[in-house]
């Protein structure tokens, strides 16, 4: 077989792989916007500064998963295993 | 656009190592356009604003509430940085509605972003607090966690522009995706017009080149302001 198929075909499946990250992303997320809903339930009067404050922390949570994405589009389009054979 | 074979930004002219990629030209053409509003709406003032002068005081004055919102009534002067800021990434981040290639779907651009809000960060600590309280605010709590936070301040504009840069990029690829299915769907049926590519991308089109880019613009300048208020606070303000 010809060895570029393989690292090709491993990069193929480890970019997928690396997207499991967005599971966490998904649950943190979502925790945050329950317990802001549940906030807003409580103080329907804060509901903006509530809102702004749960992008921002929505916004950090989702760092790790950016960076797991970084890491797929580089496997996908930029591959620098390929480059090594 | 729209095609996962090219997905970096293209060269558009230039020999060898020097040339100008779409980023940069679209950057121009956007910088261009907002210098342009800012000079029209601000020859011919008047005592009762009206036309294009009510639009840019409306914008004026939204740019500073959202700022002193933010960052307190004390560093109302950043707003015209932020609210450059922000506008630019509305305009550069929601290019892929026009089908062009958005600004910020190139990492240098939003590095850059980050770099200029990095600097700023970190000039305004010193002018707030000294040098030494500034390597005191540094080697808090203990002097040999020095390391650990240079390390933590260095990550912060990385993830800055990476997370700028990962949003617009994937919803990029995601439209080029979408578009690229619909045309072999177009072509598979001997279709003479891409009626698929009609209609079919615009809720994707609304999500990714509409709300992700207010998002993404809001994100980035709360961050800005959020780092920049946490670190020019002098040591008795934060109690």
């Amino acid at each position: 077989m010809d060895p570029k198929a393989l690292v090709i075909a491993c990069s193929a499946l480890a970019a997928g792989f690396t997207m499991i990250a967005a599971i966490g992303i998904g649950l943190g997320q979502g925790m945050a916007a329950a317990k802001a809903v549940e906030a807003v339930g409580r103080q329907p009067e804060a509901q903006t500064d509530i809102i702004k404050t749960m992008l921002i922390g929505q916004a950090v949570t989702e760092t790790t998963g950016i960076f797991a994405f970084i890491i797929a589009i580089v496997l996908l389009f930029a591959n620098p295993l390929v480059g090594l054979l | 656009m729209h095609s996962i074979e090219h997905l970096g930004p293209r060269k558009i002219i230039g020999i060898g190592d020097f040339f100008i990629t779409e980023t940069v030209l679209y950057f121009w053409i956007v910088m261009a356009i907002m210098i342009t509003f800012a000079f029209v709406a601000t020859r011919k003032l008047e005592q009762k604003p009206k036309g294009i002068q009510a639009v840019a005081e409306y914008i004026v004055e939204f740019v500073y509430n959202f700022t002193e919102g933010a960052m307190g009534k004390r560093n109302s002067n950043f707003s015209p940085y932020i609210g450059t800021l922000f506008i630019f990434l509305i305009l550069g981040n929601s290019l892929g509605i026009l089908g062009l290639r958005p600004i910020t779907a190139d990492v240098n651009a939003t590095f850059a972003l980050a770099g200029i809000t990095f600097f700023l960060v970190h000039y305004n600590s010193i002018k707030a607090k000294g040098l030494a309280g500034y390597f005191g605010h540094l080697s808090a709590p203990y002097p040999f966690m020095l390391p650990i936070n240079i390390v933590g301040e260095l990550a912060f504009p990385i993830s800055l522009s990476f997370r700028l840069f990962g949003n617009i990029a994937g919803g990029m690829i995601i439209m080029a995706l979408i578009f690229t299915g619909l045309e072999s769907f177009s072509e598979s049926l001997h279709l003479s017009i891409p009626f698929f590519q009609f209609l079919i991308p615009l809720p994707a089109n609304l999500f990714f080149d509409i709300f992700e880019p207010v998002l993404q613009a809001f994100v980035f300048t709360m961050l800005t302001m959020v780092f920049i208020s946490l670190n020019n606070m002098t040591h008795g303000e934060h109690s």
